[in-house]
């Protein structure tokens, strides 16, 4: 079968490789439709990720047709299209028992900080991703859902991560009627963040990055008034003359380690690797929020340490919530959402891409050509 | 259950202030629904690894289900075995991952290439999609390789004529005793 493969940092391409099998009686075998290159794929694919191996297969975002299951997968079976959720979860454990998908003792063996996920460097459990034509999604009755016939598979694919995640990011936010929100980044999932933000009660929605094409999209979409820090001597001032001078009750950050608008922290970051990626969204995150606010985290950092300003968090009495997205734990109310025209995430796809041009994909996502908001993988065709 | 060392029902005031709403995680950890705690769940069947899976040692048991994705291999996956007897905690243990991912790329090269595969380095980049919506960048980066590249090549043949032309004498060790000059008397 053809599939992504990994060679190095800003080096992809796809390959031949073999058919995945079932290992385990929960597993099943999903022959994949479509495939996005998620924004924190990019985290992987510029080096920032330990244990990332080369020959290793991304993807973590990802539906299909059910080609076969194991002994003991009872809720699918051949034929099944399935939505694939980025969580490997048991669903037995303390932590799945809680709802905690993200965060499953029974799916990781290289670390005990994350669950499973799927293509996501050992770090996340070392399992091949959805980037190929097939793939291996272990525990097949406790996370895949049955795309409804209603559902286009567009939104479909969506929810395996970028929705419930920046769903998650609101939700962590503890958003009450009219709050001002601010969102760090308008990739795909700042935007389901800020598009998600209303749906709690937001009074007031802002999205703040630096790429215009990306504001312009989010000033649509979500929508939300739009910042570019680049404009913006000191973006933390800038905020709070926006909300006089207290802060907003509410920051996301969903950018993660690959932040731009800091010099020091670009270099030590994401450059050296001296820092678990460049922290300066969640450094404005917290400098942004109002005293007694809530910092809600989403974008991915390594597992080593950043440079923040924790003193801040004690002073101010923030709040700092984060997870890894519970995408099954969200999953009917996301549903609920789409049927109800509340949500429309494939509005957000901009690029469709054969497995063949991979390389291509993830160089115009990174380097953010073509005014690229999220590409979307084909790997059997159309 | 964890285990307990102290008779709570002998603190006074114990639990007196407790209350369940007073938990910011909601709805994101469902801690009411919480029975028991600690290892206590009925686990899925074991799957048996089949290729050598490294372990943190924070767990106390290796997970019902692993990945089976690239399993160490070479000098960089010595640099991983090395790392795994080190926790998550310690900064060595991510440090040394790094420094394994590096020199597996080098691997990665040397394998393609004994496989008689030739890498073809710039269309992994995704050279082709620069030149299609960012041609100025092409043609910057492009220069900006190959200048490296015809300096690197310009540096290791001046060396080595350099070499030819005035060979280094060999260095004299004070304790060789045919190096010690001959004086005369």
């Amino acid at each position: 079968m053809l599939a992504m493969n990994y060679r190095g940092p800003y080096r992809v391409r796809a390959d031949e490789k073999p058919m995945p099998q079932i290992l385990h009686p929960e597993d099943a075998i999903v022959r994949v439709t479509r495939s996005c290159i998620c924004g924190s794929d990019l985290h992987l694919y510029h080096g920032m990720v330990p244990d990332t191996r080369v020959g290793m297969t991304f993807g973590h975002e990802f539906c299909g047709i059910v080609e076969q299951v194991g002994p003991e997968v009872r809720n699918l079976k051949p034929g099944d299209h399935v939505l694939v959720p980025f969580n490997i979860a048991c669903g037995k454990c303390h932590f799945c028992q809680q709802g905690l998908y993200g965060n499953c003792h029974e799916s990781n063996a290289q670390a005990t900080a994350v669950g499973g996920i799927f293509g996501y460097s050992h770090t996340a459990g070392g399992y091949d991703g959805g980037q190929a034509q097939y793939v291996r999604v272990p525990y097949a009755d406790v996370g895949p859902m049955v795309i409804p016939d209603w559902m286009d598979p567009d939104d479909a694919v969506l929810l395996t991560d970028v929705v419930p995640t920046g769903y998650q990011a609101a939700e962590m936010g503890g958003i009450q009627p009219g709050d001002t929100v601010v969102v760090f980044g308008a990739g795909p999932v700042g935007l389901m963040a800020a598009r998600s933000a209303w749906l709690f009660g937001a009074g007031r929605v802002i999205v703040i990055d630096h790429l215009d094409y990306r504001l312009e999209f989010a000033r649509v979409f979500a929508p939300a008034e739009v910042y570019n820090f680049r404009e913006i001597d000191d973006v933390v001032v800038f905020l709070k003359k926006q909300t006089d001078s207290l802060g907003a009750d509410v920051c996301i950050d969903a950018v993660g380690g690959d932040a731009a608008g800091n010099a020091l922290q670009y270099v030590f970051g994401t450059k050296l690797k001296l820092e678990a990626g460049s922290a300066i969204a969640l450094h404005w995150a917290i400098n942004s929020v109002k005293k007694g606010g809530i910092v809600s985290i989403v974008g991915v950092y390594g597992p080593t340490g950043n440079m923040i300003p924790i003193g801040n968090v004690v002073n101010k009495g923030i709040t700092v919530r984060a997870n890894q997205a519970s995408v099954k734990r969200l999953l009917p109310r996301l549903v609920e959402h789409i049927r109800a025209g509340h949500l429309n995430p494939k509005a957000m796809i901009t690029h469709r891409v054969p497995l063949t041009d991979i390389a291509d994909a993830y160089h115009i996502f990174s380097a953010k050509l073509d005014g690229c908001i999220k590409p979307v993988l084909l790997p059997n065709g159309q | 259950m964890t285990k307990q060392l102290v008779d709570t029902s002998k603190i006074p005031g114990w639990g007196t202030d407790a209350d369940p709403k007073n938990n910011p995680t909601y709805p994101i950890r469902h801690i009411e629904d919480q029975k028991d705690r600690g290892l206590t769940w009925t686990r899925p069947s074991q799957q048996i690894p089949q290729v050598e899976v490294l372990r943190s040692i924070e767990h106390n048991r290796l997970p019902a289900v692993i990945g089976t994705s690239t399993p160490p291999s070479g000098l960089s996956g010595a640099i991983r075995r090395y790392a795994f007897r080190r926790s998550e905690s310690d900064w060595w243990h991510w440090l040394l991952l790094m420094g394994a991912d590096r020199i597996n790329v080098v691997e990665g090269v040397v394998e393609d290439l004994t496989r008689g595969k030739l890498p073809n380095i710039p269309g992994e980049m995704g050279a082709r999609s620069e030149w299609q919506h960012n041609k100025k960048g092409f043609v910057l980066k492009a220069g900006a390789t190959l200048a490296v590249g015809i300096a690197l090549v310009a540096a290791f043949r001046r060396g080595g004529s350099r070499q030819e032309a005035t060979p280094v004498p060999a260095v004299a060790s004070p304790t060789d005793p045919d190096s010690v000059p001959h004086i005369p008397y």
